[in-house]
């Protein structure tokens, strides 16, 4: 009987993985992968100076000061002053945003989000993929929509660099969507921006960096004391394990 | 040094306590693997109450400033993050220790030979670590924070007669999460839990120190003394057992650094994506999940459609184990000389419990529901064949035992009975039908139950 027991039991796994997969993947829509390398402090300081020039209008980071950002991203208060802060602000003062929450609920219908986590409770991929995927539509308060968040309130900030795109006119024989490997492949660009192709993926993809940094600051050196402390501990357990050794050679 | 520990000693039994507990304490020289996990228990608890003690220096118990507080942890205090992510790395790996350290118990029958109280007390400690682990998960004050408590307590409102929806009215505090509830868990989980806690975590050692340690072969080394007075097959905790558990500790750790410093999410299994937006109450999450050392019986509740039957199915999920010492009575402690059959029912537990936890992450779809309730059923099953095993039994109370699983099963699949499910049902029925034909007809066609003798000493490599 067990071979009955063993293949039921596949059986069930097998669905409960697959089921599992299925959700995983979350949505029906395959997310872009945003390719972030928290190590290129280059990247980090374009992340922010775009942060601060297309985002930080609207968006609050209430959680990161002007100050760690300095510290951070290699970048001296004078430097910070200069090109991420506005007059009034101090340097030990958190990235709020100027727009007050009453006029923002007005013009938006609701308060954009903080940003300071939305790295960790989207993921970099997922804003990536949204960043990448407005598009026209005119039947939005401001003319564009979004593939991962449709009837997003925002509108595209980034549109001139990216230019207009817009969606595909529906390709399969049957009148359906073909089911796209991609979500790029459901829009093309009708309207080009400032940027081409390339440098918009660049740019967003430092934008994103950015925003992975500034939901987890202390990444940026988490992995390198977590190296050391690994390192320490595979000494100490070569040490114990010799100690072990000698006084259990008297065990028989 | 020698003047002070005189000095003490003539005022505290200190000498006396060291010998009787550390130094003279002798334990079986056969130790494996699995006894690596009591130890790696009371470091993670300490690892957790010191931590604890370094957060709470900065965490503020209120529904406005804790999640802020949290993230002022994670960006403003030096060394915030490590103590963090120690923190809650730290309550996963004490759930991992435990079921080890439990699992151990179940293969080797360590709750037998007057260790039955060592046991419950070990279930006691299990129970307040469920608590405290629940009661620590709602103070980030995140999405899952908040909706993950607001579920649990809900369960008490399944209680009949107004008694439920009273009780969680009085554990809350107010007519849903709030403030007051976030205080009064900060309380428990900082004050009341961590005392109690330690508490049984010293009687469980005391009691396990008065009978002395079991081994994987299950042989009482006190039956066989030297002429000095101590077990042969003993040797004292310190120094040999003090340095083999650092070794093993050390590896524990390594592990464990991987993942504080690595990946402190674990994939969002330790640390959930939901749990970095603030706490909404008028914004429910697409997907509420217990965390996974909850998920197995979680799974168990979710199967029964019923609501209140569920929740009692889910606390005698819990319960049945506390009785584990009178269920299973078998003379034979160590699962090394039972018969292959044996071996195959505790595996066959184990993987029952990972399914059950896997299905709990998961949403009940038709076939996973399905699923849930199927393993749930052998799940509970397993503890009926375990007193059928505990001793020799004619062939009728094989029989009738069968006759009454199989007809308890059937019992619960016409209440619940569903025509559009039918054919899922007649399908997943094979599981636990499987699994009486195994266990409960195979001992009766095949030798594959019978004990093997048990050696007079260790065995030791």
């Amino acid at each position: 009987m067990s071979w009955m027991k063993r293949a039921a039991w596949a059986a069930g796994i097998a669905a409960a993985v697959l089921a599992g997969g299925a959700r995983a993947a979350g949505g029906d829509l395959p997310l872009l992968e945003a390719k972030v390398e928290l190590g290129d402090r280059a990247s980090l300081q374009r992340g922010a100076k775009l942060y601060v020039n297309y985002c930080a209008g609207c968006h609050s980071a209430q959680y990161l000061r002007f100050s760690q950002l300095g510290r951070d991203l290699g970048l001296t208060e004078d430097q910070v002053r200069a090109n991420l802060m506005f007059a009034t602000d101090k340097p030990g003062d958190p990235i709020l945003a100027t727009l007050s929450e009453s006029d923002a609920s007005a013009w938006f219908g609701q308060a954009p989000p903080d940003l300071s986590l939305t790295a960790r409770s989207r993921g970099a991929d997922w804003i990536y993929t949204y960043l990448m995927t407005f598009y026209r539509d005119e039947g939005r308060p401001f003319g564009a929509n979004n593939l991962v968040f449709p009837d997003v309130a925002m509108p595209h900030v980034l549109v001139e660099l990216q230019g207009v795109q817009v969606r595909k006119e529906a390709g399969g024989e049957d009148g359906h969507e073909p089911a796209a490997r991609s979500a790029m492949e459901l829009l093309e660009l009708a309207e080009s921006g400032s940027m081409s192709v390339a440098e918009y993926r660049r740019t967003v993809r430092d934008l994103v960096n950015f925003l992975v940094y500034l939901g987890e600051p202390a990444k940026l050196h988490r992995y390198t004391v977590g190296g050391w402390v690994l390192l320490f501990l595979l000494v100490f357990f070569v040490i114990s394990r010799l100690l072990y050794k000698e006084y259990w050679k008297d065990v028989h | 040094m020698r003047w002070l520990v005189d000095w003490i000693d003539a005022r505290f039994p200190l000498i006396s306590l060291w010998e009787e507990h550390v130094s003279r304490y002798y334990a079986p020289k056969n130790f494996n693997f699995w006894y690596y996990f009591g130890s790696i228990a009371l470091v993670v608890l300490v690892i957790q109450i010191v931590t604890g003690i370094w957060l709470t220096m900065n965490y503020k118990p209120s529904a406005t400033e804790a999640f802020a507080s949290v993230e002022s942890i994670m960006r403003d205090v030096e060394w915030g993050w490590l103590i963090r992510y120690m923190h809650s790395t730290g309550a996963s790996f004490f759930f991992i220790a435990v079921y080890l350290h439990m699992f151990r118990a179940l293969i080797y029958g360590s709750y037998k030979g007057n260790r039955e109280l060592i046991w419950l007390l070990g279930m006691f400690i299990y129970v307040i670590l469920m608590a405290e682990a629940f009661m620590g998960y709602l103070l980030p004050w995140g999405q899952m924070s908040y909706w993950g408590a607001q579920v649990i307590i809900s369960l008490f409102g399944a209680i009949p007669f107004g008694i439920g929806e009273a009780l969680a009215l009085w554990i809350r505090g107010d007519y849903v999460v709030s403030d007051a509830t976030l205080n009064r868990f900060f309380a428990l989980h900082v004050v009341a839990l961590p005392l109690a806690l330690l508490a049984v975590v010293v009687l469980h050692i005391l009691a396990l120190h008065e009978v002395g340690s079991n081994n994987p072969d299950g042989v009482e080394i006190k039956r066989n003394k030297g002429p000095d007075g101590t077990p042969r097959d003993g040797i004292p905790f310190h120094p040999y057992y003090t340095v083999k558990d650092l070794m093993g500790v050390t590896v524990f750790l390594f592990l464990f650094a991987i993942v504080v410093f690595f990946i402190p999410e674990f994939g969002g299994w330790f640390l959930e994506k939901d749990n970095f937006v603030p706490a909404d109450p008028l914004r429910t999450p697409e997907h509420i999940v217990p965390l996974w050392y909850f998920t197995p019986f979680y799974a168990i509740l979710r199967a029964i459609p019923d609501k209140l039957t569920g929740v009692l199915a889910m606390g005698a999920s819990i319960v049945v184990l506390f009785f584990l010492p009178w269920i299973d009575r078998h003379p034979v402690k160590s699962i090394r000389y039972r018969g292959p059959l044996f071996v195959t029912l505790m595996m066959t537990f184990a993987l029952t419990f990972v399914v059950l936890g896997y299905l709990g992450t998961q949403a009940p779809t038709r076939v996973l529901g399905e699923l849930g309730l199927r393993f749930g059923e052998l799940y509970f099953s397993f503890f009926v064949v375990l007193w059928l095993y505990s001793r020799e039994r004619r062939a009728a109370a094989y029989l009738n035992t069968l006759i009454v699983m199989v007809v308890l099963v059937g019992i619960a699949d016409v209440i619940r009975f569903d025509p559009d499910k039918l054919g899922l049902m007649v399908w997943s029925l094979l599981i636990p039908l499987v699994y009486f034909a195994v266990f409960i007809v195979g001992p009766l066609v095949s030798s594959a139950n019978e004990p093997r003798p048990v050696p007079e000493r260790v065995v030791y490599r």
